[in-house]
Order: structure tokens, then C-alpha cells, then sequence
């Protein structure tokens, strides 16, 4: 019994050795994924900074102000002036859209007696 | 084990014969017996001590030990945390009051020499030369040649230049990885921003430091990495910043004038939504500051917080409004200003040698903007509490706004204030003061009587200040303001929709050295608007503006610093979103009765 024992044992230490390494190896390889998924953020992160710089750089007031006056004739664009507020009372209320009328139409009205005695 | 038996045979045969009682024996032997085991027990016992002390010891010594080994370690990151927060960038953002970037980081390289590894130093020098425009040919192969093992050639470099450089194909020529400070709206609000430069360089990294403006005096919160990357909020909109540049330099243009300020500030809060000075800068390429001649005339130079001026009769609604404030007059007090008035040996003469009359209101004295019937309202209040309420206003100390340059800019007091600068001062002259400071005084007296101080930094709710005029007087104030652009000396101000509230000032420039030009002015319109509903404080100074299109050259503000005010609020009004008021249309009459 006892000597059962000991081999019983000594095979289950065997076997938390073998779990402790393979564990171990696996966090490693964890660990790796990790440091190459952090430099790749960190690189994003760099390319998302140049990329806000350029977008500023891109809507700068002087650039912007240029590139409105040399396309004047398709854009338009003056400098908001304070006849441009208007009231909320002066935007009409959208119109029901009709269908395209097809075929003739039939009109069907009953004068009511009253009114062809008008002469 | 070989045991003693308790009652030997042999001796108890013996003791028997002898007739010693045989119990002795056993008792003795019962003795020795519990003797041995109490030994053994005992050395057991040790011997279970010494395991478990020696177990102890080696518990805590590798306790300690690991102790040791970790605390002589170099710390590291944790390679499992994951941080949530940014990368953060050397220094943080600086943005204005809606979030759009004002100055930020940009990774880029620079290159240094190292000239034992160079192979080639003539070519290196030649191919540098021709890359980079500023750097002397002679000059680097000197550099090259001579006995230095480590030269720094360009600070920072572009994408483009650093593969130019790469192309030469010189294995001496190195590049060192740095940060540098980009100004993506270019000379947008460069007084304001600032510059950069680099603190301590190495081979892998520069810091990134600020030289001046709001960079320098945030530095340490801009470096800060407990705030996380969190931009610095300026109360700054970069719309209308650009729209007060671009009409400045307008009027500047137009008014053949030497330089112009600008500054728009909400008179709740003391927000500065727009603060320009021009001939301004990039603060890209940020100038060296001048080392002779006069300090204003380098583009460095902030005329609208480090520019000290005698800001002339925008003055006057301060006397107005502390005659009001002590109860000595109301709106409509007769005042003496029959003009020229003298004062001892002086003589206080108007705009011109005009005489508005033997008597005149003091909403009149405003609009009218006359220097008599100040000087005597001034008069009535007294020197001592004329100090103190200009004082109170914080004409007499440098601003605190967060400007690296504010703490310099100390307005200039006469020393010995006698009544003559009772007098003076009532009408602007001879107390020298900067816009900002003119600015935050009418967001005072304007804005409903409590103290206001200008700041450059986003804040939502006003700060409260101690009470320096009532709320009536502000109100009166604030109605007289708007007589002189209605029936005053600031006509063209007048803003169809936005009621414009201001006061004109025209000032002799001083000569350096005493005295005053006779043909250079100063010219200050300060104005509040609307009138009605304050919400905005506008001073446009221009300095020695000239406005040519009548037969004679006139020089005062109600001809230069008003039309380039006026076409400001048109501008920026809209922007800020302020609704104009319209008025009633005129009904067409309905003729009487039906016929």
C-alpha cells in the first residue's frame, strides 16, 4: 500500500510539472503577443498624432479662407452676415408629397339642392 | 533494543537471600526505565526544534533575499498591463475653446555628425550644403576636419530632407530620433502661443521646452504626464481669432499705420475669445528678439498686454462712473465746461480749441467726449479717491493674465500725483496703461459693476469679484456709452442690429526722450456690445494711423480706430452667435374709416 502510494505520488508530481511548465510557456508566449500588440498601438497612436496635426493643418482659417475665394463661382461662400438669422417661423412645413396622377381623373360632386336654385 | 527487565532473576534471587525488600529493585528499574525515555523524548523533541528553526531561517532568508534582489533591480514596465490610457507625447496639446488644435507634437529626426566615422567629409559637406540652404559649406568641412567627435547639424528635419540626407549615403551622418512643437495655423495667435525650443539634447531624445506666451508660462502643466495627455484649454475660438487678424490687418493696411491691437473679451466671465497684435510672427519659425533700437518695433512685441500707451479720453466713463457711483451726479447734471479752463498755470483746452458750451450734461460731456467738464467732475471727486478707484480697477498693477510677458508690462503711475494729474489722468493723459488693462476695466464698468480679470484659460461660470460700481451706475454707464456712438465722436461704430456702446480716444504719441509728436496719434476705440444686454468688450488701438481720404490727413479714432472696430462686430458678431436685434417694421397706415 504504501510503496502504491509513493509511485502515485511521485507520477502526480510528474504530471504538475509538466502543467507548471507548459503553463509557464504559454505566458511567455502571452507576454510576447502582448509587447508586439503594445509597440503596434504605440506606432498607430504616432500615425494618429501626424494624421490630427495634418487634419489642423488642412482646416487652418487662411487656407481655408483661400481655398473659398478661389472657388467662388461654384461654392458661393461670403462671410456669415447678421442678415443670415432667421426665425424658426419662416421655414415652411414640408409639403405632402403627391403621387404622379395616371389615367383620368374622376371628379364626383353632388351640389347640395340648395344651391342650384342660385340663378 | 535490549531491555531491562524490571525484575531481574540474578538480583532478586540475591536480595531475597539477603532479606532486602525485592520492590526496591523494580522501583529502581522503573526509574532508569522513565529516565531513558524522558531522554529520548527530549532529544526528539530538539530535534523537532532545530527542523522547524532551520525551515523558519530558510522561509525568511529567501523572503529577504528576494527583497534584496528586487529592490536592487532596475524597475521595468509591467510587459501584462495593458494601459488604457494615450501614448502620451512628450508635452500636451494646446487647443482652443471648441477643441481645434492650436499646438501639438510631431514626431520627426535630427541629424548629428560623428566625423572619426565620417568616410567622405568634402562630399558630405558639398551634398549638405546644397541640401540645406542656410549651412556654409566651409564652415561644416572645418567642422568635419577639426578634432570634434560629435556635432549636432540640423535640430529638426523633415521626412523629405532626411532621406536627401540618407541618399548621400555618408556613414557619419546620423539621425537622432526627437519631438518637436508644430503650429499647424502658422502665425494664428502668435503672441499668444508663443514659441518653443529644445532643452537638454541627446543622441534618442530632446525636451521639448516653451520659450515664451502661454507655452512658457504653462510649461510645467503642458510637461505633466499625471494629467494624462490632457490639453491645455485655451479660451481662445480660433475662428474669430483669424477673422480679428485678417480685418486688423485691414484696417492697419488702409489707416497707414505702424501696428494695431485687437482684443475681444466676454465681460462676464473675462474670457479673451480673441487677442491679436500685429505685425505679429510664426511662431514656427519664431524671430530673435531685437537687441537695439525701440523693443516695439520687433514683431515680438505684444502690443495689447506688453504695449503701456496713454489711452486718452476712453478714460473719461471712468470718471463718469464713480461721479455716479459716489452720488455727485446723475445722467443729467449740468456740468461746467466752458472751455479753455485754467487750472493754475495750465491751461485744459478741448479737442481742436472747441467749446461745447457754457454747461453740458454728463451724458453729453461723454458723447461729446469734452475734456473740461471731466477735469471738473474729476475735481469734485478728489485725487484720493480718484487713486483708489483706478486702482481698484488694477490700473496701477501689471495683469495677471497667463501670459509669460504680463508680469513685465507695469503700467506707468506719475510719482508724485499732484492735482494737475488729477486732472490729467481724468482724460487719459499721463497715466500709461496697456489694452488688456483698458479691456478688463470696461468689462468692470459694463458688465454690471463687479471686478473682471482678463484670463486666457477656458472657463464656463464668471468668476465673482468684489463690487466697484453699482449695477445702476453700469447700466447708466452703459447708456452713455451708447449716445456717443449714436450722437458722438464714434458715429461710424454704429452696427446696424448690435447695439454698439463705446468711447473714442485719441493720444499723442510721446517722444522717447519728453514731450509729444504733433503728427502721431495713438488712436483707442473701447466698446461694448450690445448695449443693452452686455456681452462683449471689443478695444481696437491702432498705432499712428493716418486716414487720407478727405482733403486733409486725420488722425483721431472716431476717422481710424472706429471704421475698423465697426467692421469687426459686423464680422465676429454673427460668429459669436449673437441674434441682431431687429427693429419693428414701420406699419403702413391704414387710412381712417372706410369710404
Amino acid at each position: 500500500m504504501r510503496s502504491f502510494a509513493f509511485v502515485l505520488s511521485i507520477i502526480a508530481v510528474m504530471g504538475l510539472a509538466f502543467w507548471a511548465y507548459s503553463e509557464n510557456y504559454k505566458t511567455q508566449a502571452a507576454l510576447g503577443q502582448v509587447e508586439r500588440l503594445q509597440r503596434k498601438i504605440g506606432a498607430l497612436r504616432e500615425t494618429r498624432a501626424v494624421l490630427k496635426a495634418e487634419w489642423a493643418y488642412l482646416n487652418r482659417p487662411d487656407r481655408l479662407r483661400d481655398l473659398a475665394d478661389l472657388n467662388f463661382d461654384t461654392l458661393g461662400l461670403v462671410p456669415l452676415a447678421p442678415n443670415q438669422f432667421g426665425r424658426v417661423e419662416q421655414i415652411a412645413f414640408p409639403q405632402p408629397v403627391l403621387d404622379l396622377l395616371e389615367g383620368p381623373v374622376d371628379v364626383v360632386g353632388l351640389l347640395p339642392d340648395s344651391l342650384e336654385q342660385v340663378p | 533494543m535490549s531491555r531491562v527487565p524490571l525484575r531481574p532473576l540474578a538480583r532478586i534471587l540475591s536480595a531475597r537471600q539477603k532479606g532486602e525488600n525485592p520492590d526496591a529493585i523494580e522501583r529502581e528499574n522503573i526509574r532508569l526505565r522513565h529516565e531513558d525515555m524522558r531522554d529520548r523524548a527530549r532529544q526528539r523533541a530538539e530535534g523537532r526544534l532545530l527542523v522547524l528553526g532551520v525551515f523558519f531561517f530558510c522561509a525568511f532568508s529567501t523572503v529577504g533575499a528576494r527583497m534584496g534582489l528586487m529592490a536592487a533591480s532596475v524597475p521595468e514596465e509591467p510587459r501584462s498591463a495593458v494601459s488604457s490610457t494615450e501614448i502620451i507625447a512628450q508635452r500636451a496639446d494646446i487647443v482652443d475653446r471648441q477643441g481645434r488644435i492650436l499646438a501639438t507634437n510631431l514626431r520627426t529626426h535630427a541629424l548629428y555628425a560623428q566625423p572619426p566615422l565620417m568616410v567622405d567629409p568634402a562630399g558630405a559637406a558639398k551634398a549638405l550644403a546644397e541640401i540645406f540652404p542656410d549651412l556654409e559649406e566651409e564652415r561644416l568641412l572645418r567642422d568635419f576636419s577639426g578634432t570634434r567627435k560629435f556635432l549636432w547639424i540640423k535640430k529638426v528635419l523633415s521626412p523629405e530632407q532626411q532621406q536627401l540626407v540618407h541618399d548621400i549615403g555618408e556613414p557619419g551622418l546620423l539621425f537622432g530620433p526627437r519631438e518637436m512643437r508644430l503650429y499647424p495655423n502658422g502665425a494664428l495667435a502668435s503672441h499668444i502661443l508663443g514659441g518653443y525650443g529644445f532643452g537638454r539634447e541627446g543622441v534618442y531624445a530632446a525636451e521639448v521646452i516653451g520659450t515664451a506666451g502661454v507655452e512658457k508660462q504653462f510649461d510645467e502643466f503642458l510637461r505633466d504626464p499625471a494629467n494624462d495627455g490632457k490639453p491645455l484649454e485655451l479660451s481662445l475660438d480660433l475662428t474669430i481669432q483669424s477673422a480679428m487678424e485678417q480685418i486688423l490687418y485691414g484696417g492697419m493696411r488702409l489707416m497707414n499705420a505702424k501696428g494695431a491691437a485687437g482684443i475681444l473679451m466676454d465681460v462676464k466671465t473675462g474670457e479673451i475669445l480673441a487677442m491679436a497684435s500685429l505685425p505679429d510672427f510664426d511662431p514656427n519659425n519664431r524671430p530673435v528678439p531685437l537687441t537695439t533700437g525701440d523693443a516695439s518695433d520687433s514683431p515680438l512685441f505684444n502690443r495689447a498686454v506688453q504695449g503701456v500707451y496713454e489711452l486718452g479720453s476712453t478714460f473719461k466713463i471712468f470718471v463718469a462712473a464713480q461721479a455716479m457711483e459716489l452720488g455727485l451726479v446723475s445722467p443729467e447734471t449740468k456740468v461746467d465746461a466752458n472751455a479753455p479752463m485754467k487750472w493754475g498755470k495750465f491751461t485744459i483746452r478741448e479737442f481742436e480749441n472747441h467749446n461745447y458750451g457754457p454747461f453740458l450734461s454728463v451724458t453729453d460731456v461723454i458723447a461729446k467726449s469734452s475734456n473740461v467738464g471731466t477735469a471738473k467732475m474729476a475735481l469734485q471727486i478728489g485725487q484720493k479717491r480718484q487713486k483708489e478707484f483706478l486702482a481698484s480697477l488694477g490700473f496701477f498693477d501689471p495683469l495677471q493674465v497667463e501670459l509669460f510677458e504680463a508680469p513685465s508690462a507695469r503700467p506707468l503711475v506719475p510719482k508724485n500725483w499732484s492735482d494737475i494729474h488729477t486732472i490729467t489722468v481724468s482724460y487719459g493723459h499721463g497715466l500709461s496703461a496697456s489694452p488688456l488693462h483698458l479691456a478688463a476695466a470696461y468689462a468692470t464698468i459694463t458688465g454690471g459693476g463687479t471686478l473682471v480679470k482678463p484670463t486666457l484659460l477656458k472657463r464656463s461660470y464668471p468668476q465673482p469679484g468684489p463690487r466697484i460700481v453699482s449695477a445702476d451706475v453700469s447700466a447708466e454707464a452703459r447708456k452713455m456709452l451708447r449716445k456717443v456712438v449714436t450722437d458722438g465722436t464714434a458715429s461710424f461704430g454704429e452696427v446696424k442690429g448690435y447695439a454698439v456702446g463705446g468711447k473714442t480716444g485719441t493720444a499723442d504719441k510721446p517722444r522717447p526722450r519728453g514731450g509729444y509728436y504733433e503728427d502721431k496719434t495713438i488712436t483707442t476705440f473701447a466698446s461694448v456690445f450690445p448695449a443693452d444686454k452686455p456681452r462683449y468688450v471689443l478695444i481696437v488701438t491702432l498705432d499712428e494711423p493716418v486716414e487720407t481720404s478727405g482733403p486733409k490727413p486725420r488722425r483721431t479714432a472716431g476717422w481710424t480706430a472706429v471704421p475698423v472696430a465697426a467692421e469687426l462686430i459686423r464680422r465676429v458678431a454673427p460668429l459669436l452667435g449673437l441674434r441682431p436685434e431687429i427693429e419693428p417694421a414701420t406699419l403702413t397706415a391704414v387710412s381712417g374709416g372706410v369710404q
